[in-house]
């Protein structure tokens, strides 16, 4: 499989949690400037150069457990802090809305301009930072300079690894359904109708030639979708019209994920090893590396951290942690279970060291919350 | 016209690559025999006709160096005049068995060098079977492609006794014909056009190979001239099959369509022909195998990326 696909995994999902924060800051009232701290600790550590040299490495795609320990991490970067339920449905809808866009990409290196726009719209949420917005420039020179030059069958490659890890995924996401883009059983529509990617022909004729060559003979036939010919292509530039919509901000509304009954009997085949620990290690490595790199400002003055719920109240989020399906629970990796006991203290200490403190709360609506809150401003 | 058939159900999905499924037909036993990798597994099934499943076993790549666990990156019967070997493929090495899965006559590691295993360098390995037993032993290494190399089609040569005309693809979308015989002999190269070619057939001299493009290209073997070229799909093409019989091919899309035409020779002139005789859509599914179940492409199986089953049709 390819060795180049996690910047690409990384940048998107990265891309989509952002989206969804910011939409829940806003629903959930939370006041601009402190809004505005969380997206741009978080996006600043997201593109700090040492964990993007760490990111762009050849290496393979770890799981999606060891990947969501990153996220966690990465959405604990200020002083925003999400619960376990909160944070689950936040990688749900960040992983299910990628395996849209790669799945409904026409060609496979249209998941670079996927990446493109995600990192066009990361710009706009930091436009008053230069310093962050460099870094942000920085990294898409290094994709340029990396993707750019790739074959198609390369990019072939990267498509298939990257929806090998998204295999069995099939979280129903109230907005894909309402906008009909994925079916009741969690399956993505794919339309037979609309342009064809760059570089395809519309299906439908047979052109047949001579030894020299020569069309001799032209033949028509009903192919059964209802496509148009490309109209442009997007562009590859560090700035210009990317053309393809997929990965652009819809997220304009709350959003529900319904998990229940999802992946029934299937989970036990998405195991990635059928050898217990080996994997775990080199996970563990990998998430020490990775993290390592992670430059996490400590928070400097009197600042309180408040929590953000991706549900709409806090029972609805209780209610969740408890009905989460034993198959989708991304246990977090337990650091104490390895052997190398260096290993485990240093990944220890880098976890620890952002730990936000609990504040005490006593009473659990939303209202009162935030009410709460405002007494410690 | 086909009519969907009762599906066989999978116990894990079938993964995104192409070629993704492999049928043996064994009509003296009443049995067909069905591969599909789901991804560090790869599922073998035998189903009576009806599609009765009867048993199931799962086969997993050796592990090898390195890590993680290897991804099976395909599993494919090979009819031999003499004997069926199920070959398996991974990125740590290439693993032989006998046709029910069994027991297995063969390994070969790959170099495990860090990006870039044996084959993706392109090397074309030729192995001499023997009619019984493990003597396995690798013979040859062919150098025609540098990319690396994505399917394999072969058939009798005409007139001559074992000697066979083989087709070889990579991603870049180039073919190399050969010839078997004591040593392997080059005898066409056919440059690709940017897009890789997934899949390819050999029937009666005439190349066929799907492209990335959606497109599929049919070649006269001898002089590597593109005789016809159809765009019969919206979307990479995943996999091609032959019906030997009578010269029906199948072709299938990342678009969720089917088609199957029929090729033929032009009395007169000699060149290839082909019509289009039947399109299937199979509702949002990215196809990623298809294979006909039986050598008069009456009825054919498709596997589709994230689908727990094994889709059948079959004509009315």
């Amino acid at each position: 499989m390819s060795v180049r696909t996690l910047p690409l995994l990384f940048l998107n999902l990265g891309g989509e949690m952002l989206y969804i924060l910011d939409q829940r800051l806003r629903a959930q009232n939370i006041p601009g400037d402190k809004a505005r701290k969380v997206l741009n600790d978080i996006i600043s550590t997201m593109f700090n150069r040492k964990f993007m040299e760490e990111l762009f490495k050849p290496q393979e795609l770890y799981s999606k457990k060891a990947l969501r320990t990153v996220y966690e991490r990465l959405a604990h970067a200020s002083i925003m802090k999400l619960n376990q339920a909160s944070m689950d449905k936040l990688y749900d809808l960040m992983t299910m809305a990628f395996k849209y866009q790669v799945l409904l990409c026409p060609r496979p290196k249209d998941v670079l301009l996927v990446t493109f726009n995600h990192l066009d719209t990361i710009k706009g949420f930091i436009r008053d930072s230069p310093t962050i917005l460099q870094q942000v420039d920085e990294t898409l020179r290094q994709l340029t300079e990396i993707y750019g030059g790739l074959s198609a069958g390369e990019f072939q490659l990267i498509r298939q690894t990257l929806l090998i890890f998204f295999q069995d995924l099939h979280i129903r996401v109230s907005m894909f359904l309402k906008d009909k883009v994925q079916n009741n059983n969690g399956r993505f529509v794919l339309p037979v109708s609309g342009p064809v990617p760059w570089g395809t022909e519309v299906p439908g004729l047979i052109r047949m030639f001579n030894n020299k060559g020569e069309e001799v003979k032209r033949i028509e036939f009903k192919h059964g979708g209802n496509y148009v010919p490309a109209p442009k292509e997007g562009s590859f530039e560090l700035y210009g019209d990317r053309v393809l919509k997929l990965g652009t901000n819809i997220v304009n509304q709350p959003v529900e994920t319904h998990v229940s009954g999802s992946s029934k009997n299937l989970a036990s085949w998405t195991q990635e090893s059928i050898a217990p620990n080996p994997l775990a290690k080199e996970e563990l490595n990998f998430l020490a590396r990775l993290m390592g790199g992670m430059e996490i400002k400590k928070p400097s003055g009197p600042e309180p951290g408040f929590r953000l719920n991706l549900f709409t109240t806090d029972e609805e989020e209780e209610q969740a942690a408890l009905t989460r399906p034993e198959e989708l629970s991304y246990e977090v990796i337990n650091i104490q279970a390895t052997q190398d006991q260096q290993r485990s203290e240093e990944l220890a200490r880098i976890m620890g060291e952002f730990e936000i403190t609990e504040q005490p709360r006593l009473s659990t609506s939303k209202g009162d919350d935030l009410l709460a809150m405002m007494d410690e401003l | 016209m086909f009519r969907w058939e009762r599906s066989i159900p999978l116990r894990g999905s079938a993964a995104a690559l192409c070629n993704n499924l492999s049928v043996l037909q064994l009509p003296a036993r009443n049995l067909t025999y069905f591969g599909v990798v789901h991804g560090p597994s790869a599922q073998l099934l035998s189903a009576a006709p009806e599609g009765v499943p009867l048993a199931q076993r799962q086969l997993h790549a050796k592990e090898g160096a390195g890590v993680s666990p290897p991804l099976i990156t395909q599993v494919h019967w090979c009819v031999l005049p003499f004997r069926v070997l199920l070959v398996l493929t991974s990125h740590r090495g290439i693993q032989m068995y006998e046709s029910n899965g069994y027991t297995m006559v063969y390994w070969h590691a790959l170099d495990s060098g860090d990006a870039s295993p044996g084959t993706w360098s392109g090397r074309v390995l030729v192995f001499d079977i023997p009619a019984k037993g493990p003597n396995i032993v690798l013979s040859e290494e062919l150098a025609g492609h540098q990319m690396p190399i994505t399917d394999i089609a072969t058939e009798p040569a005409q007139g001559q006794d074992c000697v066979a005309d083989m087709v070889t693809a990579d991603d870049s979308g180039l073919l190399c014909v050969w010839r078997s015989g004591p040593e392997f002999t080059l005898l066409t190269r056919i440059p690709g056009f940017g897009v890789p070619c997934p899949s390819v057939q050999l029937w009666q001299g005439i190349i066929a190979a799907g492209y990335g493009n959606g497109q599929v290209h049919l070649y006269e073997a001898t002089t590597g001239n593109l005789h016809v070229q159809i765009n019969a799909h919206a979307r990479a093409i995943c996999a091609l099959d032959l019906a030997s019989e009578v010269g029906k091919l199948l072709s299938a899309g990342e678009d969720t369509f089917v088609h199957i035409w029929k090729l033929s020779r032009n009395p007169e002139s000699g060149y290839i022909e082909v019509e289009h005789c039947h399109g299937e859509c199979v509702a949002d599914t990215q196809l990623c195998g298809a294979r006909f179940c039986d050598s008069s492409g009456n009825s054919f199986a498709v596997t589709g990326y994230d689908l727990a089953e094994i889709r059948r049709f079959s004509s009315v």
